[in-house]
């Protein structure tokens, strides 16, 4: 209670503090894997290199990245206005039917710089469409958005189930998914962007996505600090009674804050359908949109922070995969034992510590 | 310290000093608080008062300094020490746990055992004892956001009694209550301080210091400037040793010059959410240039009335009326736009949003203005410039519209809130207590602003439960006890008469 209260200066908020929680993560995964009976220096080490070391493992911590970003952003735009949105998994992945449903109708005919307007636009329009019903029931009809949000998760999974085995699939082929895309409904690959740096992409997914997702970074920035929407979005986080008093609309907020959300959701999946396997595959999403939920908390709900966590978290992935690989003792659940390790000391326990910090703070000032 | 006091020393606090970032909120402050004693601090709008009073209860941390229970040096590190050294704190912002009943707030903390079952019971007794003994009364099993804001506040009282408190802080305790109810309250802290317990009690209001308190300490920008036994001062002397200057004790004002009606209440109804009748069939007029009061006893329905004119809460019949255009329907956004602005009571949930930075507050309610941004975009630089000037012209400190409003003083906060109103140039000016927690060299400019609008040609509505303010104000009064208007007088009317209709004995 009475450290609560004492501020500390930017740079401890969000620099040492994190660190400090991210090092707690990464000591306490170690202890996992040490007791497994490998040894963790090693175990960091693969991870390390795996997502960094090569152009190539570094093409893939970025696709990962990019899904992160724009499940995160997603999140964070709703929690601004004082909604919890865990269904950015579900508004994903009907963003992919979007994305996909454009690809498909213009891929014969046009490049994919034509083509990729429409697949954003596509991609986002479902996702808020998936999120619009929520959304009108929080505002009109009082049900709780956090319920209603992961009832669309299974909704959606069980349409787009039905979609791709009755409807989208190849004729005759086994597998649930529809027909590859051709170039004109690609996003084209980002070699380019590893070769400045000397590397290689090689199989890499990253892909123009990744681009759209940092711009889509700025506009959220813009939209929260800089709107009057962005600010009565905050106001209504903040508190209702004032949001009220100073005559903002709380249907119209949580409806267009909703929408937006789910838009953002939506065009993550501009990042597996269009820029990795280039068709529409069943369950492609995998989980990222509940990682932006982490990804959000870790970044504070600020677009630079959601880069940063984002990152991390494409580093937990990929690294996470090569080391699995590099030591068969680790195993896919292990690394999902170690993401949880982040998410619970970046994520939840992140206040865990400022007590302890404050105090430190206090002393070495003299204060 | 020159002052004799019989009795031993309750607290010592010597060489207290507090910073915040550029702020020196309190300087080097050396006090002594009589045991068995009533002791005032009074001082302007931050001059550090709450300050001092938080790192008494440990809220905050001194950055030097000690602080001595009865001649014992203690180390207060949280609100848990301070409580287990007997000391008891009234917030000037209530802390009680708004969805709780009153015996579970008063439980907080303090439940005795894991299992609740024996902890409510004896507290319930405990409860009623208090309440019998002080005259306490509140419903125990009443849920506190539905209550008055007086009864909330005795329940911050009774929660500081039930924890046994030797030593009670309280915090500008009568900004809220009516005089009846302050007069009572005073009754509560007599008693206390004649079975030996130690009061603290920071007021703005100079009155109550002189009827209350034993000694009086007065605080100007963050320094302890003068202690005085209250007997051997005046009222005049404690204001010019606060503002460091005289201040005029008495507002001043020509006659009223009304001309058109600019607003009009017909018949209006209001039911709260449980349905109950709060304002009931309720007609009036304000004309341009006159300043039109409401008295009544907090909770008489005029909460509800003035968020019904600003379009927070819908009338259940009758009608309202902006310069001869009917509003039914219209949202405070559309008010605004005729012309109407609104000091809202509740500065804290309503008013302000407390984790904005002070330049994000100027603008809550204008932000769609043309003004602050063209399109949909905000014009920060512009907005942090018409912020500036707010805070010069209405001497808002610290000047820094940078800085969360949290961390600005209560009556501080008060004033970005009235600049805001205010600035706006309304044509219709609504106001729920206007003087809330202001200094009184605050209330002077405050007061003088209202009268500025009133001879501007405006129309002015205050709602006060400030009996003064409305006597000192108001061109007309108008009374209200449960829900109805039981009468007008004009603005002379002797404090007597308007006590009883307030009372609902005389109409
Ligand atoms: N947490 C904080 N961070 C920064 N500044 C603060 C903080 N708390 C208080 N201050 C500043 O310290 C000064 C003293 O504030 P304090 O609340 O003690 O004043 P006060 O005397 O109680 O005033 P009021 O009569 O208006 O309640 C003010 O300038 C205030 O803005
Ligand atoms: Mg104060």
């Amino acid at each position: 209670m009475s450290t609560a209260s004492v501020p500390l200066p930017a740079w401890i908020n969000y620099g040492v503090i994190p660190l400090i929680n991210l090092i707690l993560a990464f000591f306490f995964s170690g202890l996992v894997v040490w007791l497994i009976g490998e040894n963790p220096f090693e175990a960091l080490k693969y991870l390390v290199i795996g997502a960094l070391g090569r152009g190539e493992g570094i093409g893939f911590t970025l696709f990962y990245t990019t899904s992160f970003i724009f499940t995160g952003l997603s999140v964070a735009v709703a929690i601004h206005a004082g909604l919890f949105n865990i269904g950015s998994e579900g508004q994903a992945y009907l963003g992919g039917l979007g994305a996909a449903l454009v690809a498909l109708s213009l891929d014969h005919y046009v490049p994919w710089y034509v083509t990729m307007p429409f697949a954003v636009i596509g991609a986002a329009l479902f996702g808020a469409a998936c999120a619009a019903i929520p959304a009108w029931l929080q505002a009109y009809r009082g049900s709780h958005i956090v319920i209603t949000t992961i009832m669309f998760n299974f909704i959606v999974s069980s349409l787009m189930n039905y979609l791709l085995v009755r409807v989208l699939i190849v004729p005759k082929a086994m597998a649930p998914e529809s027909r590859t895309f051709l170039e004109g409904g690609q996003m084209p690959k980002l070699d380019w962007l590893i070769s400045m740096f000397g590397g290689k992409l090689g199989a890499a997914p990253l892909n123009f996505s990744f681009l759209i997702a940092l711009v889509m970074c700025y506009l959220v920035w813009l939209l929260i600090w800089r709107t009057k929407l962005g600010y009565e979005m905050r106001t209504l986080g903040h508190s209702p009674t004032a949001a009220g008093y100073a005559g903002m609309s709380y249907k119209k907020i949580v409806m267009i804050t909703m929408l937006i959300s789910g838009g953002l959701a939506g065009m993550m999946a501009l990042n597996p359908v269009m820029g990795a396997s280039a068709r529409l595959q069943i369950e492609f999403v995998g989980g990222a949109g509940f990682v932006g939920i982490a990804v959000s908390l870790m970044g504070r709900n600020h677009p630079a922070g959601i880069v940063l966590s984002a990152l991390l978290f494409g580093i937990l992935y990929q690294g996470g995969a090569e080391l699995s690989f590099d030591m068969p003792a680790i195993t896919r659940d292990m690394i999902v034992v170690i993401q949880g390790m982040v998410i619970l000391f970046a994520g939840a326990l992140e206040y865990m510590l400022r007590p302890a910090i404050v105090r430190a703070y206090q002393q070495i000032t003299g204060k | 310290m020159s002052l004799d006091t019989q009795n031993e020393p309750a607290i010592e606090l010597v060489g207290i000093d507090k910073t915040f970032g550029t702020v020196h909120a309190n300087k080097n402050i050396n006090l002594t608080v009589a045991k068995g004693s009533i002791h005032g601090i009074i001082g302007e709008n931050g001059a550090g008062k709450s300050t001092l009073m938080s790192i008494l209860y440990g809220f905050y941390q001194a950055d030097h300094g000690e602080i001595r229970i009865s001649g014992k040096p203690v180390s207060i590190r949280d609100s848990q020490t301070a409580i287990s050294s007997g000391i008891g704190m009234v917030h000037q912002h209530f802390m009680l746990v708004e969805n709780f009943t009153v015996l579970e707030n008063v439980m907080l903390g303090a439940e005795g055992g894991q299992l609740l079952r024996k902890g409510v019971a004896s507290a319930r007794k405990e409860l009623k004892r208090l309440e019998d003994d002080y005259g306490l009364e509140v419903d125990p099993d009443a849920v506190i956001e539905e209550l008055p804001v007086g009864n909330q506040q005795r329940v911050e009282i009774l929660k500081a009694l039930y924890r046994g408190a030797e030593i009670l802080i309280l915090d500008e305790p009568t900004g809220v209550l009516t005089p009846a109810e302050a007069d009572h309250l005073f009754k509560v802290l007599r008693v206390l301080r004649d079975q030996g317990k130690t009061i603290i009690l920071i007021t703005h209001k100079l009155r109550e210091i002189m009827a209350i308190t034993d000694t009086v300490s007065v605080m100007r920008r963050g320094e302890m400037v003068a202690t005085r036994k209250t007997s051997e001062t005046t009222v005049e002397e404690l204001a010019e040793l606060m503002v460091g200057r005289r201040v005029l004790l008495r507002v001043e004002k020509g006659e009223a010059n009304p001309g058109k009606v600019l607003l009009s209440v017909k018949n209006l109804t209001v039911k709260d959410s449980r349905g109950v009748t709060m304002v009931d069939d309720v007609s009036f007029d304000v004309r341009a240039g006159e300043i039109v009061g409401i008295a009544g006893v907090a909770g008489n329905g005029q909460s509800e009335l003035l968020e019904a004119i600003a379009g927070i809460r819908k009338p259940t019949s009758g009608e309202i009326l902006i310069d001869g255009k009917p509003i039914a329907g219209a949202d405070p956004a559309a008010l605004r736009e005729l012309g109407l602005a609104h000091i809202p009571e509740d500065r804290h949930h309503m008013g302000l949003v407390l984790k904005f930075e002070e330049y994000e507050n100027s603008i809550l309610g204008y932000h769609r203005d043309a003004r602050y941004g063209r399109g949909a975009m905000l014009n920060l630089d512009g907005i942090r410039k018409s912020a500036e000037e707010q805070i010069a012209k209405y001497d808002i400190r610290p000047p820094n519209p940078r800085l969360k409003t949290a961390n600005f003083s209560g009556g501080n906060q008060q004033k970005i809130v009235v600049a805001r109103e205010i600035e706006r140039d309304p044509t219709v000016l609504i106001i729920g207590q206007p003087t809330r927690g202001v200094d009184i060299g605050a209330i002077e400019f405050i007061h003088k602003r209202i009268i500025e609008m009133r001879d501007a040609g405006k129309a002015v509505l205050l709602v006060s439960v400030e009996l003064d303010e409305i006597r000192s104000l108001s061109d007309r009064i108008l009374v209200m006890f449960a829900g109805k208007v039981v009468g007008e007088k004009s603005g002379e009317a002797g404090e007597q008469t308007l006590g009883l209709m307030m009372a609902g004995i005389a109409a």
